[in-house]
């Protein structure tokens, strides 16, 4: 970098906290605006039903109750849910802000009902009286599939929502040469994402200026802006999207969901503020879920262990109905399975499914912990079929740095990577040769010990545009005020993240000002140019990198104005510590504050250039980024109870250059216990009605403090060429990378009972019947292979 | 149709007529602006909207405002009104600043009441203890360890001023 380095690359502590430790800061439920109404929204209890009836009348008269909606009342004022997908022969799916005529999932919403205050509202909601002909349920996804199987959607021919496929090398005939196929079925879980908000909306309408403003828990303000505008077929300039504080997001506020439309329609309607607030039981029915992939794997490998080729069929779970990306996530697993081996021949099948459940949708890791479960188990199936040690397959199989950038048989050009160095890295720092050591040595006593690599490689920075359905750059406006204190101005949307702090690093590095002389500011679409959002672990890698931009066209025009004060060749010259200084001669400087000050008077000006310090950029990125990594997993189970208990976890990641690294620990940190809670805990139960059984944080377990021990992180750093600062994205990685150590450790654990596989949760019950149950009855064992 | 109660929340009086189903967590919110505390679940289980009743950790989700009538309350919002703050940040807060204790900041208050509690209880706890006695507050961003080191943070600097 040009400038000189003082605060990338450090642990600066968060601008963010202060607000937040002492609860001074505003999320959406924290507003309150004068004559405010609360929204309700009367939900189904039937997976899939035919609604003949409802009868709002006595929900009407119940005290404070101002209005009630069905979807009669929305018709053709509302348009449905928007889908961003578009996957060739893609059967239509659109979710009604209000279910018409039918519901085709537990928690769809029937009708809104508009009250003076909570209290009344939750009274009157009781009110509403829907006369429902419960119909079959489509639950499972093979039953789904089958010829007789019920339909979701009744006009369609069946619950196949689109197949999507991909080949690329010779398949059939790196089967044919290889020595073994290996074979196993896996399903990666559905999940619900939890964020500790649960989504609020309160929407305002102004007559006078025909002005809509809504406040939203979301990522994607300027995308919901937009989506919003054409959902109510009201002028966009008209609306207004803020966003405050976020309480958490994974995806699940990348969306755009009946109710902020609903509170909008109802705004406008009544005149009046309206906010609804999710339950946290909406929240587990209603927002969107996450994973609910299944995988038939068969790996064809030479003796050696190298593997010559993949195929891959995957049942992707999509739910009723598409939100905004449903469809598409599945085909994220598709380009990723692969990993970071070199498996140039390759088949992959996905179906896409509907069936009577909330939609998934794009949760922490969106497609690619699917990806990399499915082939990281694989790997391991391979290891213990060949006897071969899970690292050292592994280390045959990965392309060699000097292979970057490296085409995948999926057609990705992978950056940059080094994924032995990796792997050595985090072998050595687990202490990975003495554990195996120490693992025979407690097998003879009769304890299980169990060691579970995972090498991942992620696919980030989304992206390029070619390759995203709407748009894959991102904004930033940053402007030097007449003081000298710059305000950026980010279309990203950080929430929880801390880029607040991390962006103000990088413009004041580069500017050569103070970190607090520096304020961003995020997610108010009147007051920052239009923006992609925060999710796809983007924000500092395409985001990050517009601000970066921006700050380059402002250095030149302060150096330029300071060159013509001091009669200097502005190429000598250089800006730190808030002056403007000669190369040549140190003691030449002129201070930022005058060169600030020069650009407004607009007295001294150098001819053609503008007034004012104002600049713009929109990044395109010229490719994803690819951070990768190997994590180690050691865990021991207790053969009478079935409990697993994580020992040791050691993570290596590689996301380029950290620009604050204790953001970054948090954000690994933080990743890898959501992914313990996949392995261990976490799964939405539908039963075969199409209920969901873990609908409440009474059935659903997610990580508590207790449930975790410490864990061990480190880095190496490969600094991608795709962008300036050589930034990857950390987001996602631990979801990505620490699942399919945690299975791998479980199952080399249980290798002493012929356990070859176990889908997840590994909850204490599933793990004894493993162990006491004769090896040819064990659930979950894999086919056999030939 | 309302009860009168009578408390005092971050040391200020308060006396309000309130419906016999308000839940305190929505009195503080709603009634007196102390929007700190935050709603996670409504059933318990999240711990987002705990506070000090007469110094225990309470979830006020699960607590009707009447039943609080006489108690003494601290929120979030009082916490640097405490002897413990010296005039600034209380020591939990401050630790979490430093620590990297808090990414979304949505369960924050909660948890940070939580250690309040647990170290006017014990002032050297040790991992295994902080972590149970935060096991009712659920964190989904920062996967816990750095709220322990938070916690540890602000245990040093308490027993420090203490000697």
């Amino acid at each position: 970098m040009a400038t000189a380095t003082k605060l990338i690359g450090k642990p600066i502590k968060r601008k963010e906290d202060p607000r937040l430790v002492q609860g001074i800061a505003h999320y959406v439920d924290d507003l309150t605006l004068p004559g405010m109404l609360h929204l309700g929204i009367v939900r189904s209890p039937y997976a899939h039903a035919r609604v003949r009836s409802v009868d709002v009348s006595k929900a009407l008269a119940a005290p404070g109750v101002v209005a009630v909606l069905t979807a009669e009342d929305v018709q053709g004022a509302i348009a449905p849910i928007p889908c961003a997908a578009q996957i060739p022969d893609m059967k239509p799916a659109p979710r009604p802000v209000l279910a018409t005529n039918e519901v085709r999932f537990v928690g769809e919403g029937v009708a809104a009902v508009v009250a003076a205050d909570r209290y009344a509202l939750r009274d009157a909601m009781d009110l509403v009286e829907v006369d429902y002909e419960p119909l079959p349920a489509v639950v499972d996804l093979e039953k789904a599939l089958r010829k007789d199987s019920p339909r979701v959607h009744d006009g369609l021919a069946d619950n196949a929502a689109y197949h999507w496929a991909l080949e690329g090398g010779d398949v059939k005939k790196a089967f044919k040469q290889a020595d073994r196929v290996v074979k196993l079925r896996m399903l990666n879980q559905r999940l619900i994402p939890v964020a500790m908000e649960p989504r609020a909306v309160l929407a305002q309408y102004d007559r006078g200026d025909n002005r809509l403003t809504l406040w939203s828990s979301s990522q994607i303000p300027h995308i919901l802006r937009t989506q919003i505008a054409a959902m109510l077929n009201f002028p966009e300039y008209g609306v207004y999207v803020i966003v405050p504080e976020v309480g958490g997001g994974f995806g699940s506020k990348l969306n755009v969901y009946p109710e902020e439309a609903l509170a909008c329609h109802l705004a406008i309607k009544l005149e009046k503020p309206v906010k609804w607030n999710e339950g946290r039981r909406e929240n587990f029915l209603s927002t969107i879920h996450g994973r609910g992939e299944s995988c038939d794997m068969e790996l064809a490998v030479k003796r050696d262990g190298t593997i010559l080729g993949m195929r891959a069929r995957v049942l992707a779970d999509l739910g009723a109905y598409y939100q905004l990306l449903t469809p598409l996530i599945p085909t994220l697993t598709g380009l990723m399975i692969c990993g970071c081996y070199r498996i140039q021949n390759l088949s992959v099948e996905i179906t896409g499914v509907l069936t009577n459940k909330m939609a998934t949708d794009a949760y922490r890791g969106a497609g690619r912990p699917e990806a990399t479960y499915f082939v990281e188990r694989a790997m391991d199936a391979v290891a213990a079929e060949l006897k071969i040690d899970p690292a050292e397959l592994r280390r045959k199989n990965f392309p060699k740095p000097k292979d970057f950038p490296y085409a995948t048989a999926t057609g990705l050009i992978y950056d940059t990577a080094n994924y032995q160095g990796a792997l050595e890295l985090a072998l050595k720092k687990s202490g990975y040769k003495a554990l195996r050591r120490q693992q025979a040595a407690l097998r003879k006593k009769g304890r299980l010990l169990g060691i579970g690599l995972s090498s991942y490689v992620e696919i980030c920075a989304l992206g390029p545009s070619s390759a995203m359905p709407a748009g894959g750059w991102e904004s930033a406006t940053i402007r030097i005020e007449p003081t000298g204190r710059v305000r950026v101005l980010t279309g990203s949307s950080p929430h929880g993240q801390g880029e607040e702090t991390s962006f103000s690093q990088i413009a004041a590095d580069m500017l050569g000002v103070g970190l607090d002389d520096v304020i961003i500011v995020h997610g108010d679409t009147s007051a920052v140019p239009y923006g992609i959002g925060t999710f796809g672990s983007r924000t500092l890698a395409v985001g990050g990198t517009a601000i970066y931009r921006c700050c380059e066209k402002l250095r030149d025009k302060l150096l330029k104005i300071a060159g013509h004060l001091m009669q200097e060749d502005p190429a000598k010259l250089v800006l730190r510590a808030k002056q403007i200084v000669s190369k040549r001669d140190p003691k030449k400087s002129i201070s930022f504050a005058e060169t600030v000050g020069a650009a407004y008077t607009a007295k001294t000006l150098p001819p053609g250039v503008e007034p004012g310090l104002e600049a713009t950029h929109f990044y395109e990125p010229s490719n994803f980024t690819f951070p990768f990594g190997t994590h180690v997993a050691v865990v021991e189970v207790d053969r009478e109870t079935g409990e697993v208990k994580l020992v040791k976890y050691v993570a290596v990641d590689d996301c380029g250059n950290l620009i604050n690294p204790l953001l970054v620990e948090g954000q690994v940190q933080g990743g890898i216990v959501q992914s313990i809670g996949q392995a261990m805990l976490e799964e939405a139960v539908y039963d075969d009605q199409g209920q969901l059984l873990t609908g409440e944080l009474m059935d659903y377990a997610i990580p508590r403090a207790a449930d975790v021990p410490k864990l061990e992180t480190f880095h190496t750093v490969t600094p991608t060429p795709v962008n300036p600062m050589g930034v990857k994205g950390v987001g996602e990685a631990g979801t990505i990378g620490a699942t399919p150590a945690l299975v791998n450790a479980v199952v080399d654990a249980l290798a002493p009972f012929g356990v070859r596989h176990l889908d997840m949760p590994l909850k204490r019950e599933r793990v004894w019947k493993a162990i006491h149950q004769a090896p040819s009855e064990s659930a979950g064992r894999p086919r056999r292979s030939k | 149709m309302g009860v009168a109660i009578h408390l005092q929340v971050n040391g200020k009086s308060c006396q309000d007529e309130v419906e016999p189903r308000l839940l305190l967590v929505h009195y503080l919110r709603e009634h007196l602006g102390l929007t700190g505390t935050h709603v996670g679940c409504e059933t318990s289980l999240c711990g987002a909207c705990t506070v000090l009743v007469d110094g225990r950790a309470v979830k006020s989700c699960s607590m009707l405002a009447v039943q609080a009538d006489g108690a003494e309350i601290t929120t979030i919002e009082g916490l640097t009104s405490t002897p413990e703050a010296n005039g600034g940040l209380h020591p939990v807060q401050e630790g979490f600043w430093e620590k990297h204790g808090l990414q979304c900041g949505y369960c924050t208050p909660g948890m940070i009441l939580s250690a309040v509690e647990l170290l006017r209880e014990n002032p050297s706890p040790s991992d295994a203890q902080i972590r149970r006695a935060l096991a009712g507050n659920l964190c989904r961003c920062t996967g816990y360890q750095h709220i322990i080191e938070a916690v540890e943070y602000a245990a040093k600097k308490l027993r420090a001023r203490k000697r």
